[in-house]
């Protein structure tokens, strides 16, 4: 079976809300949708306080190249346009909206039958996903419009649908290629047209087998895509780690995966694509993944965005007692959130409690030179060094040893026996040696 | 004999050789260097702390060499740039000296503790991950990182949590407002006496906001803006901050703070102000 070569490792899966159905949430009375939900510049407020929105309505427009839309989620009135906490404490832009009804804009298609409509051209199907406000629903959220138009000079070969999940605990992924296949198949015909591309391979890890089968059996009547079951290694729903997986291709230091061919979109995007041509519906919910060992009822539930992840919590049987760290997004590259009222975004693939025996940090001690960071680090780096370096703010050194191709992923500190905060570091020492790199070239 | 003789001999030829190349390069690529330059840095601190914004203590030697305008060793102050002038032979005007000041009384009791961090001891890389363990997210962390940056160890956490500033021993070279993430540290005039008068808060978030988070935090109520009768204060983005220039010490500001944000330090008690409280009652 298919993985990708270096590194990688096999946490414990933890998949807790596997084959749970999803579930529509209760309306919110007041949802806080922030503006800057992407990568990029954040959208600019289009709504005052007092208007009359409905689902689905604009309320911050994008500004610039990469930066993404953003629409109301329920129907009611704009409460007020304010900076307020984010999950990590934060301030950020938000706009908060009193729910009255569920009224939704009248161009949305809201009956649930499953439809395909193919005279579309690629950049009509860019625009309509650029009017949506989708953008990357794996975690990165980058807006997926500006990943389907690739710099001039480089041509797209292969469209690579990332529906590996594998992330622990995370299972929204999973629960969709489940319940929306066709939809699913439709979006990436769809993105396959957009990105002008005539070969999709679907990367699925062979720990959803009952999703790989499902999908394989539709695939067989559809031309051009391909279900590929992939070994469990993490990380592989890492963009370049799939990339090798599936067409055996390194993408190089620094570039973009488009310079090997290949555009990888999530799976929910897939889906978000589908509903914003077919359904014309723009991306104002997501399936999010409620979960802990401790918790009643981990669940997989279709949520607006700007839902606090309280109601979540309650929703699937209240916040367990030994609660003591809540992670937003998977156990591994996910953050601990300090502010529960803060609102589901694009973003978030799941909210994750965990008790203080599973997730309080060890005392740290001395590094022993095992390598075991070494051998699992999936960009071929030396995590350990790295650290030294770090620590001692020798940035030179620490860009010859390319600590800009980290790609966070914790591996490294997952595996390592002394309990040594090496991502923590090495992602201090990559932000600050690419901010040197952009100084230099700003120079130049 | 013979063999020995040879051999000292063509070893002595090719010595007297060798130095005569060496001797004649030397000459011939000798380097003009300005003898005021190692005058200079014997009487600089040669700590190589770089607050001067030169690459080291020689660095700024050959710096004040071309010339003298603005050019200030914080480590050494004005003693040593009185002796540099006097090396140059130039007048030299006198800096008020400087001191490290961090902006923030968030003690463990002033702010409560909202939730614990337990990532790499590191302000660094805490303020990359959250806002921080309080409710107040623009306050100090307490994890060292301007600790470490001193070298003149002038800066310790005390038993608060928070950064204490040795005034004897700070130089005013900047490094801990540089490692500072949060940037609460601010080089500020030391004034007479090491009296000086700041505002011990940096919070920008609105009063109320301020006072759940922190009980001596700027509240941005504008009182002390309105005392000031120097126009040293000014109140932004719901922040006062006081400036050190056109502060003359008058302490009327510390008195009207209405949650202790303003602090004064070593002043003497003042006991006039008390006993003119105890009257009114």
């Amino acid at each position: 079976m298919k993985t990708f070569k270096i590194g990688g490792i096999h946490p414990e899966e933890c998949k807790l809300s596997a084959g749970v159905a999803i579930e529509k949430m209760p309306l919110p009375t007041q949802v806080a949708i922030p503006v800057a939900q992407h990568i990029g510049a954040p959208a600019t407020v289009v709504v005052a306080k007092g208007d009359k929105v409905k689902v689905g309505t604009l309320i911050a427009q994008a500004s610039g190249f990469v930066s993404a839309n953003v629409h109301s989620s329920v129907s009611g009135v704009v409460a007020k346009v304010d900076n307020e906490l984010d999950a990590f404490g934060n301030r950020r832009q938000v706009v908060v909206i009193d729910v009255e009804g569920d009224e939704w804009e009248e161009a949305i298609d809201l009956k649930g039958d499953f439809k395909r409509t193919f005279n579309l051209t690629s950049e009509e199907i860019i625009e309509r996903i650029k009017n949506a406000g989708i953008v990357g629903l794996g975690g990165a959220t980058f807006p997926t419009h500006v990943k389907l138009m690739p710099p001039p000079g480089k041509v797209a070969e292969v469209l690579i649908i990332n529906a590996v999940e594998c992330e622990p605990y995370l299972t929204s992924d999973h629960v969709l290629m489940l319940e929306y296949a066709d939809e699913i198949l439709t979006g990436v015909q769809l993105l396959m047209r957009a990105a002008k591309v005539n070969r999709a391979i679907i990367g699925i890890e062979n720990n959803k087998k009952d999703a790989i089968a499902l999908l394989q059996e539709k695939v067989s009547k559809l031309i051009g895509i391909e279900v590929c079951p992939l070994k469990m290694k993490y990380p592989q729903g890492s963009e370049k780690q799939l990339i090798d997986a599936l067409i055996g291709r390194q993408v190089p230091s620094g570039a973009l995966p488009i310079e090997v061919g290949a555009i990888v979109q999530n799976v929910g995007t897939a889906f978000a694509v589908y509903e914003a041509i077919v359904k014309n519906k723009p991306l104002v919910d997501r399936i999010v993944t409620v979960t802990g060992k401790s918790l009643a009822t981990p669940k997989n539930v279709l949520a607006r965005i700007g839902t606090p992840m309280s109601a979540l919590i309650a929703y699937a049987g209240g916040m367990p007692d030994d609660t003591f760290k809540i992670i937003a997004g998977g156990p591994m590259m996910g953050r601990a959130i300090v502010n529960i009222e803060a609102p589901i975004q694009k973003g978030s693939s799941g909210v994750l409690l965990m008790s203080e025996r599973e997730s309080v940090r060890a005392e740290m001690d001395n590094c022993i030179r095992c390598g075991k960071c070494v051998s699992v680090c999936c960009m071929g780096l030396q995590p350990y060094l790295l650290m030294s370096l770090v620590e001692k703010k020798m940035w030179q050194e620490a860009e010859q040893e390319a600590v800009y191709d980290c790609l966070e992923c914790g591996s490294c500190s997952f595996t390592c026996p002394a309990h040594r905060p090496l991502l923590d570091y090495v992602r201090y020492g990559k932000a600050t040696v690419m901010k040197i790199m952009r100084e230099r070239s700003v120079k130049k | 004999m013979n063999i020995m003789l040879i051999s000292v001999v063509v070893l002595g030829m090719i010595g007297i050789f060798s130095a005569a190349i060496l001797y004649f390069a030397a000459q011939k690529f000798k380097v003009e260097e300005d003898p005021r330059i190692d005058e200079i840095e014997a009487v600089l601190p040669g700590a190589n702390c770089g607050g001067c914004g030169f690459p080291g203590c020689r660095g700024f030697a050959d710096a004040c060499v071309a010339s003298l305008e603005g050019k200030l060793c914080p480590v050494g102050g004005n003693a040593v740039m009185e002796k540099v002038a006097t090396i140059l032979g130039v007048e030299v005007s006198l800096a008020d000296p400087m001191v490290a000041v961090v902006k923030c009384q968030g003690s463990c009791n002033n702010r409560k503790k909202t939730n614990s961090y337990d990532g790499a001891k590191s302000c660094a890389i805490a303020s990359m991950l959250y806002a921080g363990e309080t409710g107040c997210s623009f306050g100090c962390f307490g994890l060292g990182d301007c600790v470490e940056a001193c070298q003149f160890d002038a800066i310790k956490i005390g038993e608060d949590g928070l950064p204490i500033v040795d005034d004897e021993k700070c130089t005013a070279c900047g490094a801990c407002v540089k490692a500072c993430p949060k940037n609460v540290i601010e080089l500020r005039k030391k004034g007479p006496k090491s009296r000086r008068i700041y505002v011990g808060c940096i919070n920008k978030d609105k009063g109320a906001i301020t006072r759940k988070a922190c009980s001596v935090g700027c509240i941005g109520c504008m009182k002390c803006q309105k005392e000031c009768t120097f126009g040293a204060i000014t109140v932004e983005n719901n922040c006062a901050y006081i400036d050190f220039t056109k502060c003359r010490l008058c302490r009327k500001c510390v008195a009207v703070c209405p949650t202790k944000a303003i602090v004064e330090v070593n002043f003497p008690p003042r006991k006039v102000v008390v006993e003119q409280a105890e009257n009114k009652e």
